[in-house]
C-alpha cells in the first residue's frame, strides 16, 4: 500500500466537525419515517405503549443521522451545507466527482426522545489505495460519527464506508 | 401479539419473509423522511445521467429504517436493536419488489444478563441480493423483562 498524502494522513483519527443539530428531535419526522417504511411498531404510534415500555415516546433508533442532515436552505447561507462533511472533503481532496456509500454500521445506546437536541462529531478512520470497481476508479474511506444528547449521553455511533470515484 | 422471548428462538430460526413493491413514491418518501435531499433519490435525470444507474434509488438511511421495521415486526416493541451493519451490493429502484428474509445466526446472554439474538437479513429483488444486514437485537428473557429498561453498564450492544 502506498502512503497517504500527508494532509490526509494527519486527519486519520482526528475529531472534526463537532456540531449541534439544526433542530430538536420531533415527532413529525418520527411519524414520517415510520410511515415511509410502514413501520407499525406501537412505540412510535401509541403513547400508552411507549410510556409502559420506553418511559415515553422515542425515535426509531435508525433515525440517528436524520437529525443531522442540514436544512436544504437557510437564511443567510450562501453555500449548500453538506451532511457527513468528511465524506465530501475526501471527494474534493482526491478530485473524485462521484461517490456512493457501500457499508453502514450503527450501534445504539440511550434512546433518542422528542425534544432531545443531539450533537455529533466525525472521525476519519481510514482511506484506501486507489481501486477499480464496476462503478469506476477511486478510493474507499471509513468515517465514524458519534452522537450524544444534550446531557452528554452517548446515543449512537454510526460508521460509514464511502467510495469516491470517477467513471 | 405475544412478545418474542429469547427462549423462543435458536440458531437457524427463520423470520417470515416481507415482500414490498417499490415505486417512485417509496424512494422519494424515504429520502425526504431521512432529510436526504441528494438528487439521485428524487431526480431521474440526475440518477441516470450523472450516477449512471437505471433510475432513482432507495437511500442508505431509509434502508436502515426498512431493516429496523423488518426486525421489530418480528420481535414486537420490547425488542431493542443494539447494532446493525449493512452492505449495499446493488440499488433498489421503482418497479422492484423487495423481498426481506432473515434468520437467527446465534443467541446469547451477555455478562450484564441481557439476552441477544443475532440475525442475518437479506433483501433480494428477483434472484439478485441487493443488501445484506447483520443485526443484533435484545430480546426479553421473560414476560416481565424489558431490554429498554437497561442503560449504562447494563446495556452493551
Amino acid at each position: 500500500m502506498s502512503p497517504l498524502p500527508a494532509d490526509v494522513a494527519e486527519l486519520i483519527g482526528k475529531v472534526q466537525y463537532e456540531e449541534t443539530g439544526d433542530f430538536p428531535v420531533e415527532r413529525g419526522y418520527i411519524w414520517t419515517s415510520a410511515a415511509s417504511v410502514e413501520n407499525g411498531n406501537p412505540l412510535f404510534w401509541d403513547d400508552a405503549v411507549a410510556d409502559e415500555i420506553t418511559g415515553g415516546p422515542i425515535a426509531p433508533p435508525t433515525m440517528l443521522s436524520t437529525w443531522f442532515r442540514p436544512h436544504h436552505w437557510a437564511p443567510g447561507r450562501t453555500t449548500q451545507a453538506l451532511p457527513l462533511q468528511v465524506h465530501f472533503d475526501m471527494k474534493e481532496r482526491f478530485e473524485l466527482p462521484e461517490a456512493v456509500m457501500s457499508d453502514n454500521s450503527l450501534t445504539f445506546y440511550e434512546p433518542v426522545r422528542p425534544g432531545d437536541v443531539l450533537s455529533t462529531r466525525q472521525v476519519l478512520r481510514s482511506v484506501s489505495d486507489e481501486k477499480t470497481t464496476k462503478l469506476g476508479t477511486g478510493r474507499f474511506w471509513d468515517i465514524d460519527v458519534e452522537y450524544r444528547n444534550q446531557r452528554g449521553d452517548l446515543v449512537g455511533v454510526e460508521s460509514w464506508t464511502g467510495f469516491g470515484y470517477r467513471r | 401479539m405475544s412478545p418474542v422471548l429469547l427462549s423462543d428462538v435458536k440458531e437457524g430460526f427463520e423470520l417470515d419473509p416481507l415482500s414490498y413493491d417499490v415505486n417512485a413514491t417509496t424512494v422519494v418518501l424515504g429520502a425526504l423522511a431521512t432529510r436526504d435531499w441528494r438528487p439521485q433519490h428524487h431526480d431521474y435525470h440526475f440518477a441516470t445521467e450523472r450516477n449512471g444507474v437505471q433510475d432513482i434509488f432507495i437511500n442508505a438511511p431509509n434502508q436502515a429504517a426498512w431493516f429496523e421495521r423488518y426486525v421489530t415486526d418480528w420481535t414486537g416493541p420490547r425488542g431493542r436493536l443494539g447494532r446493525m451493519r449493512f452492505r449495499m451490493k446493488g440499488s433498489v429502484f421503482p418497479g422492484d419488489t423487495m423481498v426481506f428474509t432473515g434468520a437467527v445466526t446465534g443467541t446469547e446472554v451477555d455478562d450484564a444478563g441481557c439476552g441477544w439474538a443475532d440475525l442475518e437479513v437479506t433483501v433480494k429483488v428477483g434472484d439478485e441480493v441487493k443488501t445484506t444486514c447483520s443485526a443484533r437485537v435484545a430480546l426479553p428473557m421473560s414476560d416481565d423483562d424489558n431490554p429498554w429498561s437497561r442503560g449504562g453498564d447494563r446495556w452493551k450492544p
